[in-house]
C-alpha cells in the first residue's frame, strides 16, 4: 500500500492541469475508501497532534489541577482544583493577579513599541535599499546578520554591552561622548525596558526589513514611473503606491512580529535571567517564574490558557478587521 | 465513508495519546530494580572551571569504579542554570538518571517530589553507615524527622576573604570579626575608586545565603516551626535590611555588584579593586584568576558580637553537594555501589581536594591537605558554626523570592532609592505571597 501511493501521486500530478484533471485517475480499492489526500495529510496529522495539541490538551488539564512539586512525579494523581488556579490567576487585587497584570501591562506596551519600531525600520530600510547604488548588496546582508545570529549567542553578547561598569553602551554613552552623569544600570530597574527593547528591536528588524523588501519586488516599476511623470514626489509615491501595495504583506508581518514579540521568552531569560526586573517582566518569562520557580505549574497552566485565549481573540480579530477590506475590495 | 475516515482518525489520535502518557508523565511509581546491572548514568553538577575540567577530572575516577565493579558509568556534567529543570523534568517524565547530584539545599524540595531514593538506616549501611558523615551534612540531606533523600558528597561554608596588600596599605592589621568592625574597616576602603566588600546582587542563591545567616544572628528562620514562610518577622527584615544596607546606607559595596551574578565580584577581588568577599571555598577560583596563596588571607565570617558558635552566632550555612539515587533506576544495586564508591575516604579526598571543599566524610578529612589555613577556618566554620538552610519542601521557592526580592531592593539601593524597614517590609510580604499556600 505504502509502495503504490506514491507512484499514483506521482501519475496524478503529471495528469493534473486543474482540479477537474485529477478525477481522472483515482487509486483503486482500499485507497480510494480512505482518500488518498487524507493518507498523505496522516504523518502531517499526527505530528501536529503530538507537538501541538497534545501539549495544549495537557496544559488545559494541568490548569484545573493542583500541581506542585509533591504530585510532579505522578502528575495524573494531582488533587483537582476546577476554576481555582484561574480564579487566583484574574484575582487582580490579591497579589498573583496582580503581578500577572502589571506584567501583562508591560507586555502590551513592549510589544506595541517593538512592533512598531521593527516595522519602521525594516520597511525604511527596504525602501531606501529599492534604489540601486554601489554596496546596495553588501548593506542588505548587512542588514540580515542579526536575523542570521543564534538569538542566544547575540543576547548574551547585549547582555555583556550593557554591563554597568564594564559594558561598551555605558563606554560609548558615558565615558566618550560624557552623554550621562553618570553609568546607567541597564539590567537592573527602571532601564531595564529600555535595554529589552532595543535588544528585540536589533533583532526583529530584519525580518521585516526582508519581508517587506520582497514585498516591494512585487510593485511594477511603471506605476512609480507613472506617478513621477503626473508629479508625485517621493513622499506621495510612498503614500498613494508603496504603502497601500504593501498591505497584504504588512498584515501578516504586522501579526507574525506581533505573535513573536507577545510570546518572546529568549531575549528577556538570556537578558536577566530567570527573574526580570519589575520594569521589563515579560509575561513570558513571568509564567515560567510562576511555573519553574515557584513549582506552581497549575497556576502557571492556567496563566498559559489564559494567554493563549487572548492571542487567538487578538488574531482572530485582527485577522477580521483586515480581511474585511480585502473582501469588500474583492467584490 | 466518512464514518470509516473519522474512526481511522480517531483511533489514530487515541494510539498517540495512549503512548504519550503511558511514556511520558503521569504514572511512573516505579521503585528501582536491576533489569541492568551493567551500566549507570550519573548527572555532576559543574564544580570545577568548566565542564570539561569536570570531565577530566571525574572521567579517571569513573575508570576505576569500572575496573573495580564492571559497572560503566555515563557521565553528564550539567550546568547550575539547568540541573534544577532537568530533575524536574525527569521526575515528570519518569526518565532520569541513576544517580545524580544536587545542591544540598534542595534536598527537602526534591524528598517531596518523591523522585529521589530515601536513605533508611539499611540503606546507609550499604555505604558504611550514617556515623560516616559529618552532623552538619547530614542535617542538609533531607526533611527533619524523615530518612535524608541524599548523601552529602563535598562540603563547604562561607568565611571572609581579605586582600592582603589592600589591607596593608590601609593600615589595617587584622580581618574584621563582627560586622561593625566589618563596616568600619571599609569605609576605610573604600575609597579612590576601590570597595571593601564584593557582593553578587542578582544572584539568587547567593542572596539567600547571606540573609539566611544574618537571619540566624537575627533570631529569624524564614518559616515557622509548621513549615510555613515567614518571610516578614522583625528579625528577618533586619537581616534583609542590614545586608543591603552595605550598600545603601553603610557604602562599602560597590552600586555596580547590584546587577552582579556571575561571581564577578572573585574578578574585582582578584584585580584588587574589592578588598573582600564573603565566599565559599573560593581559593580554587582566585588562583584561576592569577592571585598566588599569599595575596590573600581568610577569617571565619562576621557576627554581630562575639566568636562564631551556634545559634544566633551562626556565621555560615552548610553549603555543599550532596548525592542522591532516583527511585526509578533500573540499576539499585550498582547505584549503591556507586554512591558508597564516591563517598569512600580515598575519593573523598581526592575530589575534595581537586575541587578544593571539605569531605563530608569525618575519616577523610585527616588528610594534611584540609589543614590548610583557609580550608582550616571552613572546616572549623562547618563543624561548630554553619547553619543548614531550612530543609522544608519550599526551600527551592524561598531562595526564588526571598532572593528576587533583595535583588530588587539591591538594584533600588544602587539606583539611590531609599532602603528603610518598610521597603524591605513590603519586598519581603510581597515575596511571602507568592509562595505556595500549602
Amino acid at each position: 500500500m505504502t509502495v503504490t501511493a506514491p507512484e499514483e501521486t506521482g501519475t496524478r500530478a503529471a495528469k493534473t492541469d486543474g482540479p477537474g484533471a485529477a478525477r481522472g485517475a483515482r487509486p483503486p480499492g482500499r485507497i480510494r475508501r480512505i482518500g488518498l489526500p487524507y493518507l498523505l495529510l496522516l504523518p502531517a496529522l499526527l505530528l501536529e497532534i503530538l507537538v501541538h495539541l497534545l501539549p495544549i490538551v495537557t496544559g488545559i488539564f494541568m490548569s484545573f489541577k493542583e500541581l506542585s512539586q509533591f504530585y510532579l512525579r505522578d502528575w495524573g494523581a494531582a488533587p483537582w482544583r476546577g476554576l481555582d488556579n484561574y480564579s487566583v490567576t484574574v484575582d487582580f487585587d490579591a497579589p498573583i493577579g496582580a503581578a500577572l497584570l502589571h506584567s501583562f501591562a508591560i507586555t502590551c506596551a513592549f510589544t506595541v513599541l517593538s512592533v512598531g519600531l521593527c516595522w519602521l525600520l525594516g520597511t525604511t530600510a527596504a525602501v531606501y535599499l529599492q534604489e540601486t547604488f554601489r554596496g546596495r548588496g553588501v548593506l542588505r546582508a548587512l542588514f540580515l546578520v542579526p536575523y542570521a545570529l543564534p538569538v542566544y549567542a547575540a543576547v548574551i553578547t547585549w547582555a555583556f554591552m550593557f554591563q554597568r561598569d564594564n559594558g561598551l553602551v555605558n563606554h560609548v554613552l558615558h565615558d566618550q561622548l560624557g552623554l550621562t552623569d553618570s553609568p546607567t544600570f541597564w539590567l537592573i530597574g527602571d532601564n531595564s525596558f529600555v535595554a529589552l527593547l532595543v535588544v528585540s528591536v536589533w533583532k526583529g528588524w530584519p525580518f521585516a526589513f526582508l519581508i517587506v523588501m520582497a514585498g516591494l519586488q512585487n510593485i511594477p516599476r511603471d506605476m512609480y514611473e507613472a506617478a513621477a511623470i503626473d508629479g508625485a514626489g517621493m513622499w506621495q509615491q510612498i503614500r498613494r503606491i508603496t504603502l497601500p501595495s504593501l498591505r497584504p504583506v504588512n498584515q501578516v508581518l504586522v501579526l507574525v512580529l506581533f505573535l513573536w514579540t507577545f510570546n518572546d521568552f529568549n531575549t528577556p531569560y538570556v537578558l536577566f535571567g530567570k527573574s526580570a526586573p519589575e520594569s521589563a517582566d515579560l509575561i513570558s518569562i513571568h509564567i515560567y517564574q510562576s511555573s519553574f520557580a515557584t513549582w506552581d505549574f497549575g497556576t502557571g497552566s492556567a496563566m498559559s490558557v489564559l494567554l493563549l485565549l487572548f492571542l487567538l481573540v487578538v488574531t482572530g480579530l485582527y485577522l477580521l478587521v483586515t480581511n474585511r477590506g480585502r473582501k469588500t475590495a474583492d467584490v | 465513508m466518512r464514518r470509516i475516515r473519522a474512526a481511522a482518525v480517531g483511533a489514530a489520535t487515541l494510539s498517540l495519546v495512549l503512548a504519550a502518557t503511558s511514556c511520558g508523565g503521569g504514572s511512573s511509581t516505579g521503585g528501582g530494580s536491576n533489569d541492568s546491572p551493567k551500566t549507570l548514568t550519573y548527572w555532576a553538577t559543574n564544580q570545577g572551571a568548566s565542564l570539561e575540567v569536570d570531565k577530566k577530572v571525574l572521567a579517571p575516577e569513573l575508570k576505576k569504579f569500572e575496573k573495580q565493579t564492571g559497572i560503566k558509568v555515563k557521565l553528564e556534567v550539567v550546568p547550575w542554570a539547568d540541573l534544577l529543570n532537568r530533575i524536574l523534568a525527569a521526575t515528570t517524565s519518569g526518565q532520569g538518571p541513576d544517580v545524580l547530584n544536587i545542591g544540598n539545599t534542595w534536598s527537602a524540595s526534591l524528598q517531596a517530589s518523591g523522585a529521589l531514593l530515601p536513605w533508611d538506616e539499611k540503606t546507609f549501611d550499604k555505604i558504611g553507615g550514617k556515623d560516616r558523615f559529618l552532623a552538619s551534612a547530614l542535617a542538609s540531606a533531607g526533611a527533619e524527622g524523615k530518612d535524608p533523600a541524599a548523601v552529602p558528597l563535598y562540603s563547604m561554608a562561607y568565611a571572609l576573604y581579605y586582600n592582603k596588600k589592600m589591607f596593608a596599605d590601609a593600615g589595617i592589621e587584622k580581618p574584621p570579626a563582627t560586622w561593625d568592625e566589618l563596616v568600619a574597616t571599609g569605609k576605610k576602603l573604600s575609597k579612590d575608586g576601590k570597595w571593601a566588600l564584593g557582593a553578587e546582587g542578582s544572584n539568587l542563591s547567593n542572596n539567600i545565603h547571606q540573609v539566611f545567616v544574618l537571619g540566624q544572628q537575627h533570631g529569624a528562620d524564614f518559616f515557622d516551626a509548621q513549615g510555613k514562610p515567614d518571610f516578614t518577622s522583625d528579625g528577618a527584615v533586619a537581616a534583609v535590611k542590614q545586608y543591603v544596607d552595605l550598600m545603601a546606607k553603610d557604602k562599602i559595596v560597590a552600586p555596580g555588584n547590584a546587577e552582579y551574578a556571575q561571581n564577578q565580584s572573585l574578578s574585582d577581588f582578584a584585580k584588587d579593586k574589592t578588598a573582600m568577599v564573603l565566599w565559599q571555598t573560593a581559593s580554587a577560583t582566585f588562583k584561576a584568576q592569577g592571585m598566588s596563596e599569599d595575596e590573600w588571607g581568610v577569617a571565619p565570617a562576621p557576627v554581630q558580637s562575639g566568636t562564631p558558635g551556634t545559634g544566633t552566632s551562626a556565621n555560615s550555612m552548610v553549603a555543599g553537594i550532596n548525592m542522591s539515587v532516583f527511585k526509578n533506576t533500573d540499576n539499585l544495586d550498582g547505584s549503591l555501589k556507586f554512591v558508597k564508591f564516591m563517598t569512600s575516604d580515598a575519593e573523598q579526598k581526592i575530589l575534595n581536594k581537586t575541587y578544593g571543599s571539605i569531605p563530608p566524610v569525618k575519616s577523610a578529612q585527616s588528610d594534611a591537605e584540609f589543614n590548610r589555613p583557609d580550608l582550616k577556618v571552613i572546616r572549623d566554620t562547618l563543624a561548630n558554626s554553619a547553619a543548614a538552610l531550612p530543609q522544608v519542601p519550599n526551600e527551592s521557592q524561598f531562595e526564588t523570592v526571598v532572593g528576587t526580592a533583595v535583588k530588587n531592593l539591591f538594584a533600588a539601593a544602587a539606583g539611590g532609592k531609599a532602603v528603610t524597614n518598610e521597603s524591605v517590609k513590603a519586598e519581603l510580604t510581597k515575596a511571602q505571597q507568592q509562595m505556595p499556600k500549602k
